[in-house]
C-alpha cells in the first residue's frame, strides 16, 4: 500500500488482461436487439485508424469551441468553464479581501470615523457572504471542474451543459449581490442572517431579500456541480482506474461533492423560509404565530458546519497532490487518508449545534456535540500524520507549492487547537461572539483553504497556462502572506480574551484594545501586499513565464500526461490505468485505449467500482441554451424579490429555454 | 482553448494500444448509464430537502405542543384518493420503464400517454387538495409549513409531468429511438422518487394531525 516509489527505478506495472478492462456486456436485454449494440458506422473515422498529428488535429476540431461571442457563451469545454470558474472565484476572494481591509482600516484606532455603522454592517456581511458562498464553496468545485476529467483520463465532465449553466447561475448570483451592495442595498445582518434581526420586522427593505436569493443562486449552481463531480468520478474514469487507484485529490472532491449534496439543501430551506416570511407573510420564525427563531439556526448550521468541511476537504486534496509530487514518493497511508476524508464527511453533519452553545440548549445535547466536535480532530489528525510521514520518508523538494503546504500545516494546526478549546461549552460561552472566535476560524479557514489553494495555483498554473510562475516572486508571496497572516490574526486571540466583541464598528480608547488592533491592521496591510505580489506573478507569468511542457514537476497523475495547456480533447487516446501514479509507473510508453470516434464526441463510461470500460456514450455538443436558461433563471429569481408572481411568469421562459436545451438537434445528437 | 504556439501539439508519451472499445454499446439502461447516476444525485439532494422540511414540521409540533395550532386538519378524502392514484401510477410507470429497456416503441408510447394523462389528472387533484387544506400560508406557522411541504412537492410534480409530456411528444417524432429509450427509463425512475416523497408527506400532513 505504501511502498516507496522512487520514480526512476520503478518497475513497469503490468497491464491487466483486456478482459479485465472491459465488461463486454451488450446493451440489449436478452433476446432484444438494441440500437446501442449496432456495429459502428464504417464511414465514421475512429482513433485506431489515424495517428500522430492528424489524430491530434482532428480531435481538437471535434472537441473544440467555436470562435466569437456566441461560441464563447456556448462552450461546454470543462477547461474553459473551469478556468472561468477559478478566475471568478478569485475575483470574489479579492472583493471579500478588500472589504476586510476596509474593516481593518476602520478598526485600526479607537473611535475612528472612517466608516459608519451602517456601511460597516454591510461590509462584514458582504465579507462573510462572499468568502463562504461566492469563494469557499465554488473554489473547490472550480478546481474539480478543470482538473477532474484530466486526472481521471476522460474528455469532459459529466453533464457538460449543466456545467455551463451552473457557472452562469453562480456568476449572475454573485454579480447580483455585489451590484446590490454598490447601490447601498447590500445585506447588513451577518453572513448567516439570523432571525429575528433578518426578519420582516427588524430588516425592512430589500437588503436581506438579495441575500436570500443569492443563496438560491449559488446553491443551485453548487449542487449541480456536485452531482456532475460524483457522476464523473463514478462513471467516467479511465479503464483500469479501480477505487484504490483514484488520485487523492479526486477522492477529496468526491467526498466534498457528497457533503455539498447533503448540506446545501438545508441552507436553501432556511433561506426560502426566510424570504417567504419576509415577502408573503409566512410565520416560520415568528413566535407569535407558532414559529420559532431557533429553527432557522438549526437549519442554517446543519449546512453551516459541513460548510467548513466543504471549504477544507478540497484543500486536503490539494495538499495530498502537492505533498506526493514534491516528496517524490507515493502517499504514505493512502487508505487511512481516504477513510479519514470519508469519516470527516460523515462527522461534519454531527457538529452543527456547537455553533449554538449559547442559545440555551439542554445540557445533554451540548455534551454530545462537544464530544463529536472533539472526535472530528481524530480523522484530521490522521491525515496530518500521513502527510508528515510522506514528507519524512520522501525526498522533499521545497518549491513554492510545498512552502504553502508547510504554511498550511502550521496555521491549520494552530486553528485546530483553538477549535478544541472552543468545543468546550464553558470556554465557548466565555468567548462567544468575541474576536477570539474570529481569530480561530480565520486560522482554520485561511490556513485550511487559502494556503493550500495558493500552493495549488503555483502547482497547476503550468497546466492551466503552459507557463511556470516565478519562484522568486512565489517565495516573496509566501513569506509576506505567512508573516502577514499571523500578525493580523494572532493578536485577535488576545483582543478576544480581553473582551472585544465581533461585528462592532468601533470601540472606546479606554478599553485598551487599540494597540493590538493597530498591529492587526498592519498585518492586514502586509497580507494585502502579498496578494498584490501574487497577482503580479500570475499576470506576468501568464505572458512571459518559462514554458512548462507537459510535466514540469515530474508528477505522477494523468493530468500531466497531456500538453500544457491541454488541447480540447484532453488526451489523444484515453489512458489505461495500472497504478496510483500512472506516469511514474509508465515513464516512456502510456498504455491506451483505441476505438473511439474521431468525428463525434464520445467518452468511455466505466463501471463504478472496478473501472471496467462499459459503454461509449456521447458527450454534449456546445449549446447556447444553457446560457439562455441561466438568464431566464436569473430574471425569475431576481423578479421574485419584488413579486412572488415572478415564479409563475418567469417559469415560462425558463421552461422554454430548458426545452431548447434538451430537445435533440440534428442527426449528430440523435445518432451519436 | 487553443494550444500555445510553443507547445508540441501532441504529448510526448508514446502510445501503446492495449484495448479496443470500438464494439462497446453506445448507451446502456439503468445504472449503466451516466445519466441515471445524475438523476440519483438530484434525488438525493431533493430528498434531503424533504427530510429537512419534515424535520422542521416536527420541530414546530414539538415547540407548540398543540397541533395543528388553531386550524382544522386538512380534508382527507381528496388527498387519500390522490395518494391512491399516485400509488396506482407506479404500475404503468414500471411498464414504461420495462418496455423502454426492451426498446418497444409502441408500448413505450402507450404507457407514456397513460402517464401523461395520469400526471395531468394528479396535478388537477393537487389544486383541489390545496384548496381544501383549511389553512393559508400566512395564517400561522402550521399553515406555513404545510404550504411549504405541498408547494415543494407540487414543484416536483409539475417538473416531472412536464418532462413526461415532452418526452411523450418526443417519442412520437423521428427522435423516438435509440438512447431516447434511456431517457424514458430515467424519467420513470424520477417519477418513482416523486411518489416515494409523497407517501411520508401524506402521512405527516394528512394523517398525523388527526392522531
Amino acid at each position: 500500500m505504501t511502498q516507496t516509489l522512487a520514480p526512476h527505478d520503478v518497475a513497469l506495472d503490468a497491464v491487466p488482461e483486456p478482459t479485465r478492462l472491459l465488461t463486454g456486456q451488450p446493451a440489449g436485454m436478452p433476446g432484444v436487439q438494441s440500437e446501442a449494440d449496432a456495429p459502428p458506422d464504417p464511414r465514421e473515422l475512429r482513433d485506431d485508424q489515424v495517428d500522430g498529428q492528424e489524430l491530434t488535429a482532428r480531435l481538437a476540431r471535434t472537441w473544440g469551441t467555436r470562435k466569437g461571442i456566441i461560441g464563447a457563451l456556448s462552450t461546454v469545454d470543462h477547461k474553459i468553464i473551469g478556468r472561468r470558474y477559478i478566475i471568478t472565484a478569485f475575483i470574489f476572494l479579492f472583493l471579500g479581501g478588500l472589504s476586510a481591509v476596509a474593516m481593518r482600516m476602520q478598526l485600526a484606532r479607537p473611535e475612528s470615523g472612517l466608516i459608519g455603522p451602517d456601511l460597516y454592517n454591510q461590509l462584514f456581511t458582504m465579507h462573510g457572504t462572499t468568502m463562504m458562498f461566492l469563494f469557499g464553496v465554488p473554489i473547490g468545485e472550480a478546481f474539480a471542474v478543470f482538473l477532474l476529467p484530466l486526472m481521471l483520463g476522460t474528455r469532459n465532465i459529466a453533464f457538460a451543459r449543466l456545467n455551463a449553466y451552473s457557472y452562469y447561475v453562480y456568476l449572475f448570483g454573485g454579480a447580483m449581490i455585489w451590484f446590490a451592495f454598490m447601490l447601498n442595498i447590500g445585506p447588513d445582518v451577518g453572513w448567516f442572517a439570523y432571525v429575528p434581526l433578518s426578519g420582516p420586522e427588524f430588516s425592512p427593505g430589500k437588503r436581506v431579500d438579495f441575500w436570500a436569493q443569492m443563496i438560491t443562486f449559488t446553491e443551485v449552481a453548487g449542487i449541480a456541480v456536485a452531482v456532475q463531480i460524483v457522476v464523473t468520478v463514478f462513471k467516467m474514469r479511465a479503464p483500469g482506474m479501480t477505487l484504490d487507484r483514484i488520485p487523492l485529490f479526486v477522492w477529496a472532491e468526491l467526498v466534498n461533492a457528497f457533503i455539498i449534496i447533503f448540506a446545501l439543501p438545508a441552507v436553501v430551506t432556511a433561506s426560502v423560509m426566510l424570504i417567504m416570511d419576509r415577502l408573503v407573510g409566512t410565520h416560520f420564525f415568528n413566535p407569535a404565530e407558532g414559529g420559532d427563531a431557533l429553527l432557522y439556526q438549526h437549519l442554517f448550521w446543519f449546512f453551516g458546519h459541513p460548510e467548513v468541511y466543504i471549504i477544507f476537504i478540497p484543500a486536503t486534496g490539494w495538499v495530498s497532490a502537492i505533498v506526493v509530487t514534491f516528496s517524490r514518493r507515493q502517499a504514505f497511508g493512502y487508505i487511512p487518508l481516504v477513510l479519514s476524508m470519508i469519516a470527516t464527511g460523515f462527522l461534519s453533519f454531527g457538529l452543527w449545534v456547537h455553533h449554538m452553545f449559547t442559545t440555551g440548549l439542554p445540557q445533554l445535547g451540548a455534551s454530545f456535540f462537544t464530544a463529536s466536535s472533539m472526535l472530528i480532530a481524530i480523522p484530521n489528525g490522521i491525515q496530518i500524520f500521513c502527510w508528515i510521514a510522506t514528507l519524512w520518508d520522501g525526498r522533499p523538494v521545497f518549491r513554492t507549492p510545498l512552502l504553502f503546504v508547510m504554511g498550511f500545516f502550521f496555521i491549520f494546526v494552530a486553528g485546530g487547537l483553538s477549535g478544541i478549546m472552543l468545543a468546550s461549552v464553558p470556554i465557548d460561552a466565555q468567548v462567544h461572539d468575541t474576536m477570539f472566535v474570529v481569530a480561530h476560524f480565520h486560522y482554520v479557514l485561511i490556513g485550511g483553504n487559502v494556503f493550500p489553494l495558493l500552493g495549488a495555483v503555483y502547482y497547476w498554473f503550468p497546466k492551466f497556462t503552459g507557463r511556470m510562475m516565478s519562484e522568486r516572486l512565489g517565495k516573496w508571496h509566501f513569506w509576506l502572506a505567512f508573516i502577514g497572516f499571523n500578525i493580523t490574526f494572532f493578536p485577535m486571540h488576545i483582543t478576544g480574551l480581553m473582551g472585544m466583541p465581533r461585528r462592532v464598528y468601533t470601540y472606546l480608547p479606554e478599553m485598551g484594545w487599540g494597540n493590538l488592533n493597530l498591529i492587526s491592521t498592519l498585518g492586514a496591510t502586509m497580507l494585502f501586499a502579498s496578494f498584490v505580489v501574487f497577482l503580479v506573478n500570475v499576470v506576468v507569468s501568464a505572458r512571459r513565464g518559462a514554458l512548462a511542457g507537459p510535466n514540469p514537476w515530474d508528477a505522477g497523475t494523468l493530468e500531466w500526461a497531456t500538453s500544457s495547456p491541454p488541447l480540447p480533447q484532453n488526451f489523444d487516446r484515453i489512458p489505461v490505468v495500472t497504478n496510483r501514479e500512472p506516469l511514474w509507473a509508465h515513464r516512456n510508453t502510456l498504455p491506451v485505449v483505441a476505438g473511439l470516434s474521431v468525428e463525434n464526441r464520445e467518452v468511455i463510461i466505466s463501471t463504478a467500482t472496478a473501472g471496467r470500460a462499459d459503454l461509449k456514450e456521447s458527450s454534449p455538443e456546445p449549446s447556447i441554451w444553457p446560457f439562455l436558461a441561466a438568464i431566464a433563471t436569473t430574471v425569475t429569481f431576481i423578479g421574485s424579490i419584488f413579486t412572488p408572481w415572478a415564479i409563475v411568469w418567469g417559469g415560462l421562459p425558463t421552461t422554454i429555454t430548458l426545452l431548447g436545451w434538451f430537445w435533440p438537434k440534428g442527426v449528430k445528437e440523435d445518432e451519436a | 482553448m487553443t494550444a500555445s504556439p510553443h507547445q508540441p501539439l501532441s504529448t510526448r508519451l508514446h502510445h501503446n494500444v492495449v484495448l479496443n472499445v470500438r464494439r462497446l454499446p453506445s448507451y446502456g439502461h439503468g445504472s449503466r448509464s451516466s445519466q441515471w447516476w445524475g438523476i440519483m444525485g438530484f434525488c438525493a439532494a431533493e430528498g434531503i430537502g424533504f427530510v429537512l422540511a419534515f424535520g422542521a414540521y416536527f420541530y414546530l409540533v414539538f415547540i407548540n405542543g398543540v397541533w395543528p395550532l388553531s386550524s382544522k386538519p386538512p380534508d382527507i378524502y381528496t388527498s387519500t384518493f390522490h395518494t391512491a392514484l399516485m400509488l396506482a401510477s407506479l404500475w404503468p410507470n414500471y411498464l414504461a420503464r420495462k418496455y423502454s429497456e426492451r426498446e418497444d416503441l409502441l408500448k413505450v408510447r402507450r404507457y407514456l400517454v397513460i402517464m401523461s394523462v395520469l400526471g395531468a389528472a394528479l396535478l388537477g387533484l393537487r389544486v383541489v387538495e390545496i384548496a381544501l387544506l383549511h389553512t393559508k400560508w400566512d395564517h400561522n406557522a402550521y399553515g406555513s409549513i404545510v404550504w411549504l411541504l405541498l408547494g415543494f412537492h407540487t414543484l416536483h410534480l409539475v417538473t416531472d409531468v412536464v418532462n413526461t409530456i415532452v418526452l411523450t411528444v418526443l417519442m412520437f417524432t423521428r427522435h423516438g429511438h435509440g438512447r431516447r429509450f434511456n431517457n424514458v427509463g430515467q424519467n420513470a425512475d424520477y417519477w418513482t422518487f416523486v411518489v416515494a416523497a409523497w407517501i411520508p408527506l401524506y402521512v405527516i400532513v394528512y394523517l398525523f394531525p388527526r392522531w
